[in-house]
């Protein structure tokens, strides 16, 4: 075990702050610190324009494989790139569905021809993605999608049915669908994972206000929409989806948690500022914001050192860092006092603060609810017996 | 950067567990807590003398394996899990920090090397802070060529079967010495004493005008030194409650699968799923930070180059945090075995309370949660 970086690691970190330092500047200078949770409505032709200049510098799929097209980086770069990427600012990622999640499940299952079509457009920061998952009756419970899946016989897909909270469909160019290849197949059996083109006239897209009155998420509406791919076998789209999640707990955690690491400070600034810091419960509620957001980290490297004896890391990882965020806003709140109903602008302008406050609530519910995360972790964990199905 | 255990450091921690499976069994920590001094002595001699437990942090010049502290960790881990009754932390935690951080080359030559070969048990008096109104403390004053120590202690670990005590004294002026005592020295009481924890003894000790030659006054004790070991001593208690945490952990899930009421195995109601999912939740936190911790304190007590040094300045962070977590979570982790164990868990026959009592017993030494959360507060916030 060790936990200093090598010279040569150095070397990158040093390449990867310049390039950000040189570019993050003039038209996108504007965008450093921008875009994250609650500030994902702004600035998106600026954001798209800047996935176009990250992908030229060769900074988009860093832990992607060399044979895929990625820079095939060490867990140790992907860690420094995610982290300095984090400390200069960089926005809120439109790409990270498509680098994150579509393009390592493609690199996974797809064909030769179907890495060929959708992985380069990834990495030049062209195609924008969003995840076609829950459905008004599959929430928590996935596998009850019912969106139909029909061969025709053209030979083509097509999509039948109704998502919902799609994050970025309406930005998106691509969706990867769950959908029923077998009408009379229920649960996790008789699914496909399927890339659907948004651009279509079978493809209605309904923006959804949030809690925080803008709208990051949507309704999206299939009828007969054309499949352009199937990833795998008909009956093979819970396997995918799955193993999909389980990207999801990758490297951009860390990231992330340079996102954070922004936000906490931001509190702790206030705090000094308006005298919160001398608060004995502040105090201790500060320091415990400090420890989980450390902890996070030692627990994200731990999680991505890959050892085999290490999977109870991954598994209680989003948990931890989603009670955390959570608590992170209420703590923002409470740091302001009475100053933190106070919005920015007309008509509803939320601060910066506020919109973390809000956002944060969504945290313990996507991606696997606390409660999904907590019998997922008694279940694979710890060998607990499984949760009893009414159907 | 490498955040995974290499094969000789599985080796160690598996050796150990083997160990402790066969000698530290119920039945036998039982045995040594009702002994008269509450060790297992027996234990010891496997562990220390035969496994040289001991020797991890003690360099290769003066009789240790010089490995490093992640193997003392992985060692304290697999203690806790059994409650071992046995100086250890004492010793290694404590007492060879201190050495390491605080003693020049010719003391760590008089005493590492028997600690090394496990024949020199070892403690420290003082090192913590006071966290309530205390009386405990000792005061130094020269005395001819030497010094005279006077002065009080409630409960030092092990102190009662210690060959070597090390003792935290301050002059008239404030200033903060250590000094080194032979056990038998004219003026040193040490009397083994009752504690709510039998599994990790504790001994209360009198300095009567103890004379030492000056010599025995160890080379640094600037506050840096102190803080290196005493964050070192701190990682390595965080260890062991990690294994308490673990191992409460484990107890209640078995007892749970094997219960049944309402004509199905207690494990399957969510109520009771949840409650183990918070405490793996905790464990593994707790696990993150201990890991982390012991590679930070292997870099500032053996690290030369720049990286070790950058790295070493997050121990006091990093060591604020293993302790904060690993102890919260040994106590959460016991406390909520007792509830799942039903009437059972708070009988003396079942081991659950020697558990919980071992996390409250180290809650509080070498600073609390509050306490460590209040030094990471200040850091950031005055
Ligand atoms: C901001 C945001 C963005 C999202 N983006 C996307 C996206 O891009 N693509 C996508 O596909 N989905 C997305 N989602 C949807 C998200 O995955 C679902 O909201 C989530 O799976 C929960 O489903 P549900 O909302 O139907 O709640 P339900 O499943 O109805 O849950 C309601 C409550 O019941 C609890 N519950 C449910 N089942 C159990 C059980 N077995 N045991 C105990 N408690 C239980 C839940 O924890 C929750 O508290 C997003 C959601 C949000 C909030």
């Amino acid at each position: 075990m060790k936990i200093s970086f090598s010279p040569e690691d150095e070397a990158f970190r040093e390449e990867a702050a310049r390039w950000l330092a040189d570019n993050l500047t003039g038209e996108f200078d504007k965008l450093r610190f921008r875009g994250g949770p609650g500030d994902e409505h702004s600035f998106i032709d600026e954001r798209r324009a800047w996935e176009k200049r990250l992908a030229a510098g060769g900074w988009v799929g860093v832990g992607w494989a060399k044979e895929d097209g990625g820079r095939g980086a060490t867990i140790s770069r992907q860690v420094i790139f995610a982290e300095e990427y984090a400390r200069a600012g960089g926005p809120g990622r439109l790409g990270h569905i498509g680098e994150g999640l579509a393009g390592p499940t493609i690199a996974a299952f797809g064909t030769a021809e179907q890495k060929a079509r959708y992985l380069p457009p990834i990495l030049r920061g062209e195609a924008l993605w969003c995840q076609g998952y829950s459905e008004p009756a599959a929430g928590s419970d996935l596998a009850a999608v019912a969106t139909r899946a029909r061969l025709g016989n053209d030979g083509q897909w097509r999509i039948s049915g109704q998502k919902v909270w799609t994050s970025l469909a309406h930005l998106a160019d691509w969706c990867f669908v769950l959908a029923r290849t077998d009408p009379a197949s229920s649960g996790h059996h008789g699914l496909g994972f399927f890339l659907v083109a948004m651009d279509q006239p079978g493809v209605t897209v309904r923006p959804i206000e949030q809690i925080t009155g803008s709208s990051e998420f949507n309704e999206v509406f299939f009828d007969e929409a054309v499949a352009a791919d199937l990833l795998g076998q008909p009956g093979e789209g819970w396997k995918i989806a799955m193993a999909l999640l389980g990207f999801e707990r990758g490297v951009s955690t860390l990231g992330q948690q340079m996102q954070f690491r922004g936000e906490l400070d931001e509190i702790i600034r206030v705090a000094k500022d308006n005298g919160a810091a001398q608060d004995p419960d502040i105090r201790s509620r500060i320091a415990e914001a400090q420890m989980g957001l450390t902890v996070m980290r030692y627990n994200a490297l731990r999680m991505l050192g890959g050892d085999a004896e290490e999977t109870r890391a991954a598994l209680v990882y989003k948990l931890h860092w989603a009670s955390w965020h959570r608590n992170l806003g209420k703590l923002a709140m409470d740091v302001l006092g009475e100053a933190a109903e106070l919005c920015d602008t007309a008509p509803y302008g939320l601060t910066r603060l506020q919109s973390l406050f809000l956002f944060t609530r969504a945290d313990t519910l996507y991606g696997g609810s606390n409660q999904i995360q907590r019998n997922l972790i008694a279940e694979r964990g710890l060998g607990m017996p499984k949760e009893p199905k009414g159907r | 950067m490498q955040f995974t255990f290499t094969e000789e450091q599985r080796m160690i921690r598996d050796a150990v567990a083997a160990l402790l499976a066969e000698q530290s069994t119920s039945a036998q920590v039982r045995a040594a807590m009702a002994s008269a001094t509450g060790t297992d002595d027996a234990l010891w001699q496997a562990l220390a003398v035969d496994m040289q437990a001991c020797a991890v942090l003690v360099p290769e010049h003066l009789g240790g394996l010089g490995t490093g502290f992640v193997e003392a960790a992985l060692i304290g881990e697999q203690l806790g899990r059994h409650v071992a009754c046995v100086p250890y932390h004492a010793t290694v935690g404590l007492a060879v920090s201190t050495l390491l951080a605080c003693a020049d080359d010719a003391q760590q030559a008089a005493w590492l090397p028997g600690i090394a070969e496990g024949t020199t048990i070892a403690s420290v008096a003082g090192l913590g802070e006071n966290e309530r109104k205390s009386a405990d403390g000792a005061r130094f004053r020269s005395h001819g060529d030497g010094y005279l120590l006077c002065g009080h202690f409630a409960a030092v670990p092990h102190a009662h079967v210690a060959g070597l005590l090390l003792v935290a004294a301050q002059a008239e002026t404030g200033d903060t010495a250590l000094f080194a005592l032979p056990a038998g020295s004219r003026g040193l009481t040490v009397r083994h004493r009752p504690t709510m924890d039998q599994t990790r003894a504790q001994a209360e000790v009198l300095l009567n005008d103890v004379a030492l030659p000056a010599s025995a006054r160890l080379a640094r004790t600037d506050e840096k030194s102190l803080a290196t070991a005493r964050v070192c001593a701190t990682v390595l208690i965080a260890a062991e409650l990690l294994g308490v945490a673990d191992a409460s952990l484990a107890m209640a899930v078995g007892y749970t699968g094997e219960r049944r009421q309402f004509g199905r195995a207690i494990a399957s109601y969510q109520a009771i799923k949840h409650r183990a999912a918070d405490m793996l939740l905790k464990a593994e936190l707790a696990r993150s930070a201990v890991y982390y911790a012991a590679c930070v304190a292997s870099e500032a007590l053996f690290g030369r180059d720049d990286a070790a040094r950058k790295v070493a300045a997050e121990l006091p962070q990093a060591a604020s945090l293993a302790k904060t977590y690993a102890g919260e979570a040994a106590f959460y982790n016991a406390g909520s075995a007792l509830q799942l164990f039903g009437g059972v868990g708070f009988t003396w026959e079942y081991d659950v309370h020697l558990y919980f009592k071992r996390a409250q017993g180290c809650s509080h030494f070498l600073g609390s949660p509050a306490l460590h959360r209040e030094r990471v507060a200040r850091a950031l916030l005055d």
